[in-house]
């Protein structure tokens, strides 16, 4: 495919249309015009370009609600151009950057620079997160108020959990009166102090240093106390644990304003994968056992876990490949994000389409206060098409990201972005990425 | 010449690297002992020598202090007859801001056959023979593996004992930060003895009784039953923080003294992994008493290590085209 105009009339035709924002599923055609979704019907005669998604799913962007794009400080790893076309090459069309770059995004200036950098990649959109205390570290809150001003769409300090229950507390009464939500690296610092995996059977065979699960359940517990006393909105980021799953479901129940992110990591491998010493096993949170594994699909089942985001941590090699405590954690996401997704839950018949598309479009669209995720009329016209049976072998020389650090790396899968539509714009299609303005397809 | 042991009774070996017992099949670790038995003869001679590794290269790379490992496996390269180097962390480029791997690639570069390692991070030997072509020996790695202790134990074990299978072993201690401990566990089991773990439950997992082994806290409960206890050092260096109340609790509850030897088997073997903490782990009367092994350990580190370094370069066959076709008389067939 080449020759996509900017900002053309595009007409979709014969795809099955899923928007869970307005509980569509049906095969169907979709027309978009100057970067809008036009209303259902008939009478678009003149598009300029047609697109047959007979045997797609058509629906609207993917929203990834936690990555880690390292502009500015560590563009060796990702930078907000590479990391929104990776965001791209795996489907979104939005993401929320975490705010732990070098300096954090703790200012207005920095959260503006973040908008700013995406909007001269023009790929993917990038939504920066600010952090919750100035520099990350835990001691003040960060200006929220400005941080807001500068588009900041939640407050996290990610990568390093808010250690002080009272600064914590603070934080969610502060960004109540914004209406945004604290999202919560949960973890208690002191139980995880050198440990590189999970803490259990295989980190004692392996003799390396562990991070017990219960680090993870006595924050989420304590944080949905505090959530529920200040009535602020508390975010659960990359829940791993099956009591984490376990107390935000009773924590919902009792009307709590919490949610929760699974990433697909946490519910498709466990800390065997160490067995290896691979460090494209080493994450934060670490990789659980299969009793965890089943409880967050337990959760993704049952709304307890209401998104499926990637935290996308990119790497690279030369700081991965080393000595496992020496190895930085986190993988890469984006780009493997459909078919382990498809793999993890679609496959063995947990979630289907739908349920999948509503926990990576409206309902990260409503945690981050974002105007995105649906196909109604009028929207955004963020579009992302699926082929659903499209069989391939993930290689990671072939990402988009700057870094490779995946362990999914020669996986047989199913599942992937086909053509990714951003603002009326078609930005990626299977073909590569499509260069803003003259519509040619680069290889 | 050949070790005639080792000629006369052939060891199926394929493996390339030495990381862990874990991984070794039971004839693997048989064949191994076989192999150190003939070469533990070498040195009761008076002329220590073989000419088995001649012109091979032997690297110890060391990121962690050791002197009596480095030192055993220095000595049975040289009874092999190869060249050995040390290559210390401390004096490295490491300080540099080199990578491990970059910094066993140049040493590979000066053409080292076989790399013996030992690093404070678990798994650090795996990544190296991932990226070098030399053989890798696995010389401790962190709290993972230590398989030349495990081997030389179960070696000191066998010539006391004449056998291991369905003996009751006790390893006592810091099981937690101990290599050696695991390296002995994974032995022991495939050579059919009953393991004991013995400590308090700070130093010793519950969760290890799923490798298959026995997990027990009152050492005077279960010694009466062992036929073999090895006494691990308390590692002070390696424990962040106090995970047993005080020094003198832990001697008065795990202590080997000439008291609790008294009260086990007469022929309980004593062993341990040294060095040791006289006084804390071992009274100086049980160390220096006639049911310790402990000196037997060292001589028989040297023939464990001499059969892995043997064993491993007849299966490391990077050779040069001119080797080849000048024929290669120098090393063992």
């Amino acid at each position: 495919m080449k020759g996509f105009p900017a900002l053309a009339t595009i007409h979709i035709t014969g795809g099955r249309i899923i928007d869970p924002s307005q509980e569509i599923d049906r095969i169907g055609d979709l027309w978009i015009s100057r970067g809008r979704i036009l209303p259902v019907g008939e009478g678009y005669e003149d598009a300029e370009v047609v697109i047959d998604a007979r045997g797609l799913i058509v629906c609207p962007g993917l929203i990834d609600a936690h990555v880690h794009f390292r502009e500015p400080g560590n563009e060796e790893d990702e930078t907000i151009a590479s990391g929104a076309e990776a965001a791209l090459a795996g489907g979104v069309t939005s993401v929320a950057c975490m705010p732990n770059t070098l300096p954090a995004i703790d200012s207005q200036a920095a959260a503006e620079f973040v908008i700013l950098q995406a909007q001269r990649a023009r790929k993917a959109h990038v939504y920066p997160v600010g952090a919750v205390s100035k520099g990350r570290k835990g001691e003040e809150l960060a200006e929220i108020g400005q941080l807001v001003d500068g588009g900041a769409v939640g407050f996290t300090d990610d990568g390093a959990p808010v250690a002080s229950a009272s600064l914590m507390r603070r934080a969610l009464q502060y960004a109540s009166m914004f209406d945004r939500v604290i999202m919560q690296h949960c973890q208690v610092p002191e139980l995880t102090v050198g440990g590189v995996m999970n803490e259990g059977f295989e980190s004692t065979r392996l003799g390396l240093a562990g991070m017990p699960a219960a680090a993870e359940d006595i924050m989420v517990a304590r944080d949905i106390r505090l959530a529920e006393i200040t009535g602020g909105r508390l975010h659960i980021q990359h829940i791993s644990t099956a009591r984490s799953v376990e107390l935000v479901r009773e924590g919902k129940r009792r009307g709590v304003r919490v949610t929760a992110e699974a990433c697909p990591h946490h519910f498709t491998l466990t800390d065997e994968g160490l067995r290896t010493f691979d460090s494209n096993f080493k994450m934060n949170p670490p990789l659980r056992t299969w009793s965890d594994v089943e409880a967050v699909i337990g959760g993704l089942k049952d709304g307890t876990i209401e998104i499926i985001a990637t935290d996308h941590a990119p790497h690279a090699p030369e700081k991965k490949m080393r000595e496992l405590d020496q190895a930085p954690f986190g993988i890469v996401g984006l780009e493997t994000l459909i078919p382990i997704t498809v793999h993890g839950l679609i496959d063995p018949g947990h979630l289907d389409w739908p349920e999948v598309i509503r926990k990576l479009t409206i309902n990260p669209a409503q945690l981050l206060g974002i105007n995105k995720g649906t196909l109604g009329p009028g929207a955004d016209a963020d579009v992302t098409l699926i082929d659903p049976e499209a069989r391939w072998t993930i290689d990671p020389t072939k990402f988009r990201s700057k870094s490779r650090n995946t362990p999914y790396g020669g996986w047989e899968v199913r599942g992937r972005a086909h053509t990714v539509i951003v603002n009326g714009e078609v930005r990626y299609t299977l073909g590569g990425i499509v260069q803003p303005g003259t519509g040619d397809a680069s290889s | 010449m050949e070790p005639h042991a080792a000629s006369t009774n052939p060891v199926a070996w394929s493996r390339k690297h030495l990381l862990g017992l874990e991984d070794l099949s039971r004839a693997e670790i048989n064949g191994l002992l076989d192999t150190a038995d003939s070469f533990a003869e070498i040195s009761t001679r008076s002329r220590k020598k073989v000419p088995a590794l001649l012109g091979r290269v032997v690297f110890n790379l060391f990121f962690e202090n050791s002197t009596r490992t480095r030192t055993s496996f220095s000595l049975a390269a040289k009874r092999l007859s190869a060249d050995t180097q040390d290559f210390t962390a401390s004096v490295s480029s490491l300080s540099k801001g080199e990578t491990f791997i970059d910094t066993a690639k140049n040493i590979e570069a000066m053409g080292a056959d076989v790399m013996v390692v030992r690093h404070p991070t678990p798994g650090a030997p795996h990544l190296l023979a991932q990226h070098v072509q030399s053989s890798v020996i696995n010389a401790g790695d962190g709290a993972h593996e230590h398989p030349t202790q495990g081997l030389l134990d179960l070696l000191t074990i066998r010539r006391a004992k004449g056998k291991i299978e369905g003996l009751t072993v006790c390893l006592v201690g810091d099981i937690s930060h101990s290599r050696v401990a695991r390296s002995n566990l994974w032995g022991l089991l495939k050579l059919g003895a009953r393991v004991i773990l013995c400590g308090p439950p700070t130093l010793v997992p519950k969760s290890m009784e799923r490798l298959g082994c026995e997990v027990a806290y009152h050492l005077d409960e279960i010694l009466p039953q062992c036929d073999v206890v090895n006494v691990l050092r308390i590692q002070f260096e390696r424990q962040q923080k106090a995970l047993f109340p005080s020094i003198s609790e832990y001697s008065q509850l795990y202590g080997m003294t000439q008291e609790r030897v008294r009260k086990a088997k007469e022929d309980l073997l004593v062993l341990a992994p040294g060095p040791i903490n006289r006084g804390v782990e071992l009274t100086p009367e049980v160390a220096d008493g006639p049911n310790s092994a402990i000196l037997d350990q060292v001589t028989n580190g040297l023939a464990v290590r001499m059969a892995v370094l043997y064993l491993l370069s007849g299966t490391n066959t990077k050779r040069s085209a001119a080797e080849e076709s000048l024929g290669d008389t120098s090393t063992s067939k």
